[in-house]
């Protein structure tokens, strides 16, 4: 029993070093020279483009069912005209990053973690190292910049749909235009809503792309590890989501609130 | 031939001139946890030879070109590439030694996301550093034609038989012009008809390329096509060495029963 407890602990360790080690070398590949712009543009496109219409869809549905949920209470506290002002912060400030990023993280993360696994079951991998390319410079660093870069950018639109959503389920029940919803909503914010919001993005967006090659680079060789390396990715990147935003919070408390 | 008979003795590898010798492994070790793999490998290989590695699945064949290309490294022994010690080689002598050598993987590992064009790129643009296009599609066009798929050259790998991948990773690897080639199991999973066709490619390639080469195969119409000499390999050493008219007449039980399925 013991026994166990201390093997288990000790692979938790190894795995933390082995992230440590991962990390080191994804940094100084940054700085390696030759970046592959066209790989970058790429993954860019496969990141962003292609997950804009679910990170839209879900935003929407969050908009809407977050302003039928909040209107009967605030109707009693006969806070009504508040509900454009309370979607809109609680949106950027919170609702928006992390539902886009856990979306993320179940879409990019795991098909990182797929792509990469099975290249690695496929000698590609292998294949590039000892041709004397460099496979983390081609492989790991583009995907983890796009997503840094492209999270953040789908976190954006996500919120803006998500305001949309909101202003369409706010015509079910009661009369507001477009522009007094939208300039309720813009008035609402501050920039100390927004940055640390577009911040936060950029950390979940790194944890996804970094887990996910993370995961997808050190799996094993065989086919079922292609499915561990995916789903393990969607997993740890889901987690490191929710402890990032914790430590956001904290930070964004003590530099704005206090 | 070198050694035969039951004795696994084998000698040490006659002292060459060092410009003819591409690679020296003496004594070469190597475990995985407990399992012992590799116990002691010795063999020169010279400018210009074929030699084929004969012996059982998991024995440790692969293990051997895996130690040369520095994706290994061996727990006792000496290893010299092109007259460097792949141990005690650093991040970028490895990468500058490793643009000198070919690998060709049991599976091609063509990259899958890339068309044969971009695939055969890849190297000459990342590893080669050449920017120039008009020659850059001048070499591909070459090597595929060479291998006899320039018709495949916009294709993508899944829409390749296993035999055309095999020819484009050898194209893909041919196509930086190494000076020596490894081959690991070039013919496992064709029909005999493409396996004959990729020894044959394997040989004309040696042949036009001027490249050493190991070749791992368990494939004997393989060696005999391509062997200009074959060392058979067993419990983690090498058993016999000869050529494969010489091997054939081997009194040793192992050897034997290599060639006794091809007769």
């Amino acid at each position: 029993m013991a026994e166990q407890a201390i093997t288990g602990w000790r692979r938790w360790a190894e795995g933390i070093g082995e992230q440590c080690v991962f990390f080191a070398r994804f940094f100084r590949n940054i700085f390696a020279g030759g970046f592959e712009w066209s790989e970058f543009v790429r993954q860019c496109y496969e990141i962003g483009y292609r997950s804009m219409m679910l990170v839209g869809i879900t935003s929407f549905i969050m908009g809407l069912v977050l302003i039928v949920q909040l209107r009967p209470s605030l109707v009693d506290l006969g806070a009504a005209s508040m509900l454009p002002k309370t979607l809109t912060v609680s949106f950027i400030r919170e609702i928006g990053p992390v539902i886009t990023a856990i979306i993320c993280a179940g879409k990019i993360a795991s098909s990182i973690g797929a792509e990469l696994g099975s290249m690695k079951v496929t000698e590609q991998i292998d294949a590039m190292e000892v041709s004397g390319a460099n496979p983390l410079q081609y492989l790991v660093v583009t995907r983890i910049f796009a997503t840094s870069l492209m999270v953040p950018l789908l976190s954006i639109i996500g919120d803006a749909i998500g305001l949309f959503g909101g202003f369409l389920a706010l015509n079910i029940t009661d009369s507001i235009s477009f522009s007094l919803y939208f300039n309720k909503c813009i008035s609402s914010l501050d920039f100390s809503d927004f940055l640390p919001a577009v911040v936060k993005t950029v950390f979940f967006g790194f944890a996804i792309g970094f887990v996910g090659c993370y995961k997808g680079y050190h799996s094993n060789k065989g086919t079922e590890s292609v499915g561990i390396a995916a789903n393990s990715a969607v997993v740890t990147a889901s987690l490191w989501i929710f402890v990032i935003d914790a430590i956001a919070v904290q930070i964004t408390s003590i530099l704005f609130y206090h | 031939m070198k050694a035969s008979g039951e004795n696994k003795e084998i000698k040490e590898p006659a002292s060459s001139k060092k410009t003819e010798v591409v690679i020296h492994a003496k004594g070469i070790a190597k475990a995985f946890g407990d399992k012992e793999v590799l116990k002691n490998i010795n063999f020169d290989l010279k400018r210009g030879e074929n030699m084929v590695v004969l012996g059982k699945s998991g024995m440790g064949k692969s293990v051997t070109i895996q130690c040369i290309v520095g994706m290994l490294k061996p727990d006792a022994g000496t290893l010299t590439v092109l007259g460097e010690n792949v141990a005690e080689m650093g991040d970028e002598e490895l990468k500058q030694l490793r643009m000198k050598i070919g690998f060709l993987f049991q599976s091609g590992a063509l990259y899958d996301s890339m068309t044969v064009r971009e695939n055969l790129e890849f190297p000459l643009t990342r590893v080669l550093k050449l920017t120039d296009q008009q020659d850059i599609d001048k070499r591909v066009e070459e090597v595929l034609d060479g291998v006899g798929l320039l018709d495949a050259i916009d294709k993508l790998p899944s829409d390749l038989s296993g035999g055309m991948r095999k020819r484009v990773g050898l194209a893909r690897t041919l196509i930086v012009k190494p000076e020596i080639m490894l081959y690991d199991e070039p013919t496992t999973g064709l029909d005999p008809i493409t396996s004959r066709e990729i020894s044959e490619l394997i040989l004309h390639m040696q042949q036009k390329y001027k490249t050493s080469s190991i070749i791992i195969t368990h494939d004997m119409e393989c060696a005999r096509i391509t062997a200009d000499r074959i060392v058979v390999m067993d419990d983690g050493e090498y058993i016999a060495e000869g050529s494969y008219k010489e091997l054939q007449k081997s009194d040793n039980k192992m050897v034997r029963s290599f060639f006794n399925e091809t007769t």
